[in-house]
């Protein structure tokens, strides 16, 4: 089982849309001292889900659970990519080759490299696509 | 078993012959009663001319207000000397409302009550604690005086005392209680603090207040019970007038003494079997205080199938009151319709609120807000889409009107105690 340890566990909270809830969400973080790697928020009418990689998932799925929030767990990989015009085309396109799917994504760009996270259809086979044609897949160890 | 086995097992033709004779005698004596002699004079209403069941119809209805109107003792068809109890009903708003009973009502009254006890299998050999408040309040004297009458042995044990209630259950013996569902719930939780099982209950009662099947549940596990649901109001003699037997499904309501109507409480234009609407109950064998037409402001309907128990025709469930009543874009809706669909749906939390605005248009629009289940929160956006989508569906085939759903956090939503205040119209007069 090789490819798990390119598997991310991102952490998912549904969130209404209403002011004060990404506060709520980042001050219970803050204080658990867990720090956020990445995150995005996606939006449907009056909700909203959270997705965040963190350094301790374990610990944030606790505690927001205890404030009440509907939290779980998904699946994610994350990409490093070059950090020049191309660096997505060059992703996406091998993805989009091979069939498979993106079903959202987000990505951050800082002095270590610009990493994409994707959340796709077929993990196990993006892994291996992506580590054949010699692309660095992140282990989750880099993360947790 | 039967307590009375010829007006419960009635065939149609038969009932509606009595249910005719009946009719008429009580139109006689309604005369007695100035608002009603008034009233039927009029109307130019004259008792020969009702004919058939539906020339009911011909009759005008009797409000709650009417009979607060008439306090305290303007609906009393017969002198105070022949009245030998009074009861009253608690008045959240005024005056509360004067019920009074000749000797051949407490006894027809009790009658009604044992054959409800009967139907369920309850007979001389239990013991029945009545824990209900056994003052002004009908449910505690009706139930005492038909379980009597049965010749159960009766514990008129009020409310109050839970833990006292509780060692009696224990030391005496008690095998069927009669008490309010959420007393009921209480003496659970008491029973389990005290760590007695009430091993020799076997049967409860439940009344005078709404209960949903989860409670049926809740009650029958915790308490070791049978649980049964039985209705009825002050002005139509007390408890007893509709009752579940043992199938638990739907109340047989005893036409030979209540003539049951189901009407658009908005209309007032009747309603046919498995439509749901307001309850008119013309009670037949009334003496001291008779009355046409009654709206009882419940809401139920007439169940369309027979019973296997081999009684009179059943009505529904009580689903709420017609205070509570929506009307959205001309279409009636109650709020316990759309608490039964998100029941059903075991995504969502049993909590939720209903707000009704009017758009730009002019036009109704219903939101509702649902909790979303911690177990069934996927992580991702398109199952909350999905399941935000399910349930506009599932309400739009039950309440046939389009409705907006919101999905909210896990217990974000008002919790209340007491009476639930889940809908909120902030709809301007047009």
């Amino acid at each position: 089982m090789a490819e798990n340890e390119f598997i991310i566990r991102q952490i998912s909270v549904f969130s209404e849309n209403r002011p004060g809830r990404l506060a709520a969400i980042a001050h219970a973080l803050e204080e658990e001292r867990v720090n956020i790697y990445a995150f995005s928020i996606a939006e449907a009418s009056g909700f909203g889900v959270v997705r965040a990689l963190v350094d301790q998932p374990e610990r944030a799925h606790a505690r927001l659970s205890r404030d009440g929030f509907n939290v779980a767990f998904t699946d994610v990989i994350a990409v490093r990519m070059r950090d020049e015009p191309g660096g997505l085309y060059e992703v996406a396109a091998m993805l989009g080759d091979a069939g498979i799917n993106i079903e959202y994504s987000y990505a951050y760009s800082g002095p270590a490299g610009a990493v994409l996270i994707l959340r796709v259809d077929r993990p196990e086979e993006a892994i291996n696509r992506i580590r054949s044609a010699g692309k660095e897949l992140l282990s989750s160890a880099a993360f947790h | 078993m039967y307590w009375d086995e010829r007006h419960e097992t009635m065939r149609p033709e038969e009932l509606e012959a009595l249910q005719i004779r009946r009719l008429r005698e009580t139109i006689e004596r309604v005369r007695h009663v100035p608002f009603y002699r008034d009233l039927l004079a009029h109307k130019g209403i004259r008792t020969e001319e009702i004919r058939t069941l539906d020339d009911v119809k011909k009759l005008p209805f009797t409000k709650k207000q009417d009979l607060r109107d008439g306090y305290p003792f303007g609906f009393f068809a017969v002198p105070l000397s022949q009245v030998v109890r009074i009861h009253t009903t608690s008045g959240t708003t005024g005056k509360p409302t004067v019920v009074g009973y000749t000797r051949g009502d407490i006894d027809r009254w009790s009658d009604l009550i044992a054959r409800n006890l009967t139907m369920i299998g309850l007979t001389e050999d239990d013991i029945f604690q009545n824990a209900v408040n056994m003052g002004m309040f009908t449910g505690g004297l009706g139930f005492h005086y038909g379980a009597e009458k049965v010749g159960m042995t009766v514990l008129p044990a009020g409310t109050g005392n839970t833990r006292r209630q509780i060692e009696m259950i224990d030391d005496f013996g008690v095998t069927a209680i009669h008490c309010t569902p959420s007393y009921a719930m209480h003496l659970a939780e008491v029973a389990e603090e005290m760590g007695t099982d009430l091993s020799t209950l076997r049967t409860g009662i439940f009344g005078a207040e709404p209960w949903s099947e989860t409670t049926r549940d809740d009650l029958e596990d915790r308490l070791g019970v049978t649980a049964y649901d039985s209705y009825g109001l002050s002005e139509l003699y007390g408890p007893g007038v509709a009752f579940e037997c043992p199938e638990q499904d739907g109340l047989h309501i005893w036409h030979d003494s209540y003539l049951v109507e189901i009407i658009d409480p908005a209309t007032g234009e009747p309603l046919g079997p498995g439509e749901r609407g307001e309850l008119v109950v013309t009670p037949l064998v009334k003496e001291a205080m008779p009355l046409l037409r009654y709206r009882t402001g419940d809401i139920t309907m007439l169940l369309e199938d027979d019973c296997p128990c081999g009684r009179t025709r059943r009505i529904a469930r009580f689903s709420g009151r017609v205070d509570d009543m929506l009307i959205i874009r001309g279409i009636n809706v109650f709020p316990s319709q759309i608490e039964h669909v998100l029941m059903a749906l075991p995504e969502v939390g049993d909590q939720f609120m209903v707000y009704v605005d009017r758009n730009e248009h002019h036009l109704d629009e219903m939101t509702i807000h649902v909790e979303v289940k911690r177990p069934y929160f996927s992580g991702e956006l398109a199952d909350l889409a999905r399941l935000q989508q399910k349930i506009v569906r599932t309400l739009r085939e039950s309440l046939e009107l389009r409705t907006a759903v919101q999905l909210v956090e896990p217990g974000s939503l008002p919790r209340f105690e007491g009476k639930a205040r889940r809908v909120v119209d902030r709809r301007t007069a047009v």
